[in-house]
């Protein structure tokens, strides 16, 4: 196996490792960088859980190489609320609506109403719903989180 | 579910107990800081990866090791026999032994594909994984057992058994005066279900980290459904003190039966820890948990009901049949299926034949409302028998179910039916759902070659289990005022998802006077609070919220007492509001809570006399054995008639909850179990192929619902406090054993123009209603089950047992070896070892009988004591007489035996429990 130096931001801190080119983004966010966050529910690529944002888009880390992410700006679950623990917008969203029980695919489902609703992006309700069907949640029957992107979109409490 | 609904406070002015207030556990799991078993690692910790078996069913020639040896950063290898220098006895969910021969690693042969055979220690789960990968294992191999019907002519697949039927219950002949019950009716209706097989599928896979501290403590990170019953379990299999073993499982990303018991490879690292000086962690991959965990389900049922030409029901038969796998975690015949498939109905006379079937698949473990075989076949048979007698569904229901007005009553199986509201239920459910509008609008959708669907279902449900199985017991609240003013509890419960730490510190804030914010709950450790077995039959809100509440009311009583000695006051005129202790008509005498707690626990002197220092309480809550939950449910699907897809439309939940403690927590637990059940109905399926591989290895192949397959539910309220403390009722299940008839049902109703589902086959998926709209095989559903004329046979009479099967033979075909009958001069009389059957397993007992011409008498004595008994009867090699017992409820068990040389073989009539086998040899 050939190791690899790579080197990238992760919640806007500096992170350098060497990995093996086998090694997913996933793994080494969990094990490397420490971010447990990053929930590995089926590593290949169908529940979401272990979704975070890559330079802006929310990939699913269990079907990127960390080697891929080099010289990248990452974003986890770890880095969405401010530092003083302020919850961000989506984090508040899915708390008011009881978007989830478990908590084990609440990480993926925050990064991609996150990634979609981040800066300038007005999804439609729709388009989220969407979004969220490449997301399992075993737990809600989604009920929480349909609430969640309906304030997403319309802003607003539960 | 509304605020505003008063039924939704059971209890008084109720402030936090019915609100809708933010989880406690949700600032942690929202930002990634939550604690699951695979995040914890501890210093020098290994990683573990298991080699399986390729094979269902063979021999181990050899097993060779030494490539896997090689890799750099393998540490050990761990095989059976390596394994076995910790002895270590699985046990089932209740505390039993396996009554097959069952080790962590496969020891000499392997029973099902993915069956674990050799344990590979390496420094990182990849370099684990490669080396298991490169462990060559020659085989020979058998023919393997795969489906029930294999199980039941196939040779038995466990070593010393005499055929594969694990549990057997009930009468192989339906009694002769409900068989002309049957015969005699104006409507026999008859159906038959076959369920997929099930993986319970929780987010987070199986996961157990484990290191031995020392020759005498061992510490385990684990995902479960109880750390407290974790630590009992290991305690008992590994014959440790469970002082020596703390269990931490602080968050569980879900469990819905599949975590109440360890299983072989959680068993198996738990051994390897014991004998190797390093932590070691094994976190299961999703291939690895659908293909090689225990899974749920895989049943069929066929049902017959008479009904009279008014469509009163007057008597039922069943025959059930449950694949057990190779290792279930608790050989099971599912007698709760036949215990509650009639209380909520009039149902005079049912009698059943229930078994369940080891095959050379994946053991059954439990899934959400492990029972639910009985809504289903129930309430799809009575919207057939509604068709087909040419009755509405709902009036059918109205004039069989059991009302309060007709409570309390007993059904004819012998429970009592108390504090039910199904009934009252669907009343509710019709008054916010317009049917005769739906009907039309089906009507003019038809026309327009639309086929939208009606479904109707009751059921109740039992909750809040407690004292009548060994794991099942009580829960305790251990509540405190600390010095600070804030409130912490300890409690036995444990959230997999469930928000135990947000619902219990409702419960104690609401009854203490203080505010939710300021309560904490701990969890999700066995050294804190005593023992409770956790999530595991809907039992956390009804036991631990009545505890909660109860500790907390003593709690209150306590600063009461002293702020009244403080303050010179009557104990009646003292209150506790918002954390403020008042007292009546002196508004300046007012004092935060934490002021007296300083004074509870640091000056002494002050207090009264005889008063415990501090402000602590504990109470253990033991409540009524079980708590009904009631519901009755309605959903609206169209059917695609060119593709066969279903669309939900509409969802509607009357539920009776009891008291509800957080609405959106209640709404969370009937919505998960909901989309469980839309998963039953149209999704899920883990098959296995003739060589017994089981077929669905990915997320891709096993079919979750996702957002899209899942519709907005709606809820109706019909709470009716319980006789719990708190009045709460159990709702962890509910969803998903209403939920599926209620699928069905509505399915069924679109397809009703172009014919009946004749037999459910699970799951319904677009082919399989194809088959309906068609009138022909286009999923060769038909074909696979019935396809050979062998099949053809046992299908059209499945029940009829093959006598060569190692099924015990009637009684009155009894043959000695040699074609002798039994002796007419042999005696019972003498001491035997005698083996009951019993639902949660065999039960080994002493027996000892005397005989005095035809009149029998003796004891039979097992580690709970000896019960002696008179007035049985003795004749021509037949043993009859009664017992009547007070465990697990008061119920009298009839025996009937026979002597067959120095054996004895029969059965015993158990009341609900239906009939269990008894064997016995001469001590």
């Amino acid at each position: 196996m050939s190791d690899h130096s790579i080197s990238m931001t992760i919640n806007g801190r500096r992170q350098t490792g060497t990995v093996e080119a086998r090694t997913s983004l996933g793994d080494f966010l969990r094990m490397d960088a420490g971010y447990t966050g990053v929930h590995l529910g089926c590593e290949h690529g169908v529940c979401g859980a272990c979704t975070v944002v890559v330079d802006g888009r929310a990939v699913r880390s269990c079907l990127v190489l960390a080697v891929q992410a080099d010289g990248s700006e990452v974003t986890t679950v770890e880095g969405l609320a401010d530092p003083e623990g302020t919850l961000h917008p989506v984090q508040q969203a899915m708390r008011d609506s009881h978007g989830l029980q478990c908590g084990f695919c609440t990480p993926g489902v925050v990064m991609t109403f996150a990634a979609l609703t981040a800066e300038d992006c007005k999804p439609t309700e729709d388009e989220l719903i969407a979004a969220m069907s490449g997301h399992i949640c075993r737990c809600t029957g989604y009920q929480g989180i349909r609430k969640a992107a309906k304030i997403l979109v319309e802003g607003g409490a539960a | 579910m509304s605020e505003a609904d008063p039924q939704a406070h059971g209890i008084g002015a109720a402030r936090w107990i019915g609100k809708r207030v933010p989880r406690k556990e949700d600032a942690r799991l929202l930002t990634g800081r939550g604690q699951y078993t695979d995040d914890v690692t501890l210093p020098g910790t290994l990683h573990v990866a298991f080699a399986r078996s390729q094979i269902a069913r063979g021999n181990i020639v050899s097993i060779d090791t030494s490539a896997a040896l090689d890799i750099p950063g393998v540490h050990a290898m761990m095989l059976a026999k390596d394994i076995a220098r910790q002895p270590l006895t699985m046990m089932s969910f209740f505390f039993t032994p396996s009554e097959v021969p069952i080790t962590p690693l496969a020891d000499g042969y392997v029973q099902y594909v993915g069956d674990p055979l050799a344990l590979v220690i390496a420094e990182t789960r990849a370099i684990a994984e490669d080396a298991a990968a490169l462990i060559a294992v020659e085989y020979e191999e058998l023919e393997p057992v795969v489906t029930i019907a294999q199980a039941m002519t196939g040779e038995p697949i466990h070593p010393d058994t005499d055929s594969n039927v694990s549990v057997e219950m009930g009468d192989d002949e339906v009694p002769e005066q409900l068989a002309a019950t049957l015969e005699g009716a104006a409507h026999l209706i008859t159906q038959t279900v076959i369920h997929q097989r099930i993986s319970q599928a929780p987010m987070e896979n199986r996961a157990v980290l484990a290191t031995r501290e020392g020759p005498e403590e061992l510490t385990l990170y684990i995902t479960c459904q109880s750390p407290h019953n974790i630590a009992r379990w290991f305690s008992t299999a590994l014959g440790l003190p469970e002082g020596a073993i703390r269990v931490i499982a602080k968050d569980v990303g879900g469990s819905f039966g599949l975590k109440n018991t360890p299983w072989k490879e959680e068993c198996a690292v738990v051994c390897a820890a014991m004998l190797f000086p390093r932590p070691l962690k094994w976190t299961e991959d999703r291939y690895e948990a659908l293909t090689a965990s225990p899974q749920a389900r895989e049943q069929e049922i066929k049902l017959d009901v008479a009904f009279d030409d008014e469509g009163r029901l007057l008597g039922a038969h069943s025959i059930y049949d449950c694949n057990n796998g190779a290792y279930p975690q608790g050989a099971d015949a599912n007698i709760a299926v036949h215990m509650f498939m009639w209380p909520a109905y009039k149902m005079p006379a049912y009698s059943f034949l229930s078994r369940g079937w080891y095959t050379n698949t994946n053991g059954l473990a439990a899934y959400r409302g492990p029972w639910a075989m009985e809504s289903l076949v129930r309430e799809t048979l009575l919207d057939k028998a509604a068709r087909k007698i040419g009755i509405d569904p709902i009036e059918l229901r109205r004039r069989n179910l059991v009302y309060l007005s007709d409570q309390p009553s007993t059904s004819s199986m012998g429970i009592p039916v108390d504090d039910i509201t199904p009934g009252e239920c669907l009343d509710k459910l019709i008054q916010h759902f317009d049917v005769p509008a739906f009907r039309r609008e089906q009507a003019e959708a038809r026309q327009q070659g639309r086929y939208l669907g009606l479904g109707i279902a009751a059921y109740i449900e039992p909750t809040g289990s407690a004292g009548s199985m060994a794991p099942m017991t009580g829960e305790l609240a251990q509540v405190r005022i600390e010095p600070t003013g804030k409130v912490t509890a300890t409690m036995s419960t444990h959230s997999q998802g469930h928000g135990t730490a947000t619902t219990m510190a409702q419960c104690i804030a609401d009854r203490l006077g203080v505010r939710y914010e300021d309560v904490t709950v701990y969890e999700g450790d066995n050294t804190r609070g005593g023992f409770g077995p956790g999530a595991a039959g809907s039992r956390q809100g009804v036991i631990g919220g009545g505890a909660a509440i109860r500790a907390s009311e003593m709690l209150a009583d306590k600063v009461k007492t002293l702020a009244a000695h403080l303050y010179n006051a009557s104990v009646e005129s003292v209150s506790i509001e918002e954390g403020m202790v008042h007292v009546a008509g002196a508004p300046e005498m007012s004092r935060p809570i934490g002021e007296l707690a300083n004074i509870a626990y640091g000056e002494p002197h002050r207090l009264p006399p005889e008063f415990e220092a501090g402000l602590e309480v504990q109470f253990r809550y033991q409540p009524p054995p079980m708590t009904m939950t009631s519901a009755a449910h309605a959903c609206v699907v169209e059917v695609d008639a060119e593709t066969g897809f279903v669309k939900i439309l509409r969802w509607i939940a009357s539920e009776d909850c009891g008291t509800v403690i957080n609405p959106a927590v209640v709404e969370g637990q009937v919505a998960g179990g909901l989309a469980q059940a839309i998963g039953m109905v149209l999704l899920e399926d883990m098959p296995y192929d003739a060589r017994g591989n089981p077929t669905a290895a990915t997320f891709k192949d096993y079919l979750l619902p996702a957002i899209t397959d899942v519709p907005v539910f709606e809820y109706v309220h019909a709470n009716t406090p319980s006789k719990t403390i708190g009045g709460m009722r159990g709702v962890g299940e509910g969803g998903a054993i209403i939920g599926p008839p209620t699928l069905v049902n509505a399915i069924a109703d679109a397809l009703s123009p172009f014919g009946e589902i004749e037999e459910l086959v699970l799951p319904l998926t677009p082919a399989r209603i194809l088959d309906v709209i068609e009138q022909r095989d286009v999923s060769g559903t038909r074909a696979h089950r019935h396809g050979t004329a062998v099949e053809v046979a046992q299908m059209a009479d499945v029940p009829a047992p093959d006598p060569t099967s190692g099924q015990v033979p009637p009684v009155d075909a009894v043959v000695l070896p040699g074609g002798v009958h039994p002796a007419q001069d042999a005696t019972i009389a003498g001491d035997w070892n005698m083996v009951l059957k019993t639902p949660m397993g065999p039960q080994a007992m002493k027996a000892h009988f005397d005989v005095e011409g035809g009149a029998l008498s003796g004891y039979l004595e097992a580690p709970e004591g000896r019960q002696d008994f008179s007035g049985g009867t003795w004749s021509d090699g037949n043993a009859k007489f009664n017992l009547a017992v007070e465990k697990p409820m008061k119920i009298t068990l009839k025996y009937d035996l026979q002597l067959a040389g120095d054996a004895i073989t029969g059965k015993c009539k158990m009341g609900m429990f239906g009939t269990a086998k008894v064997s016995g040899e001469r001590s």
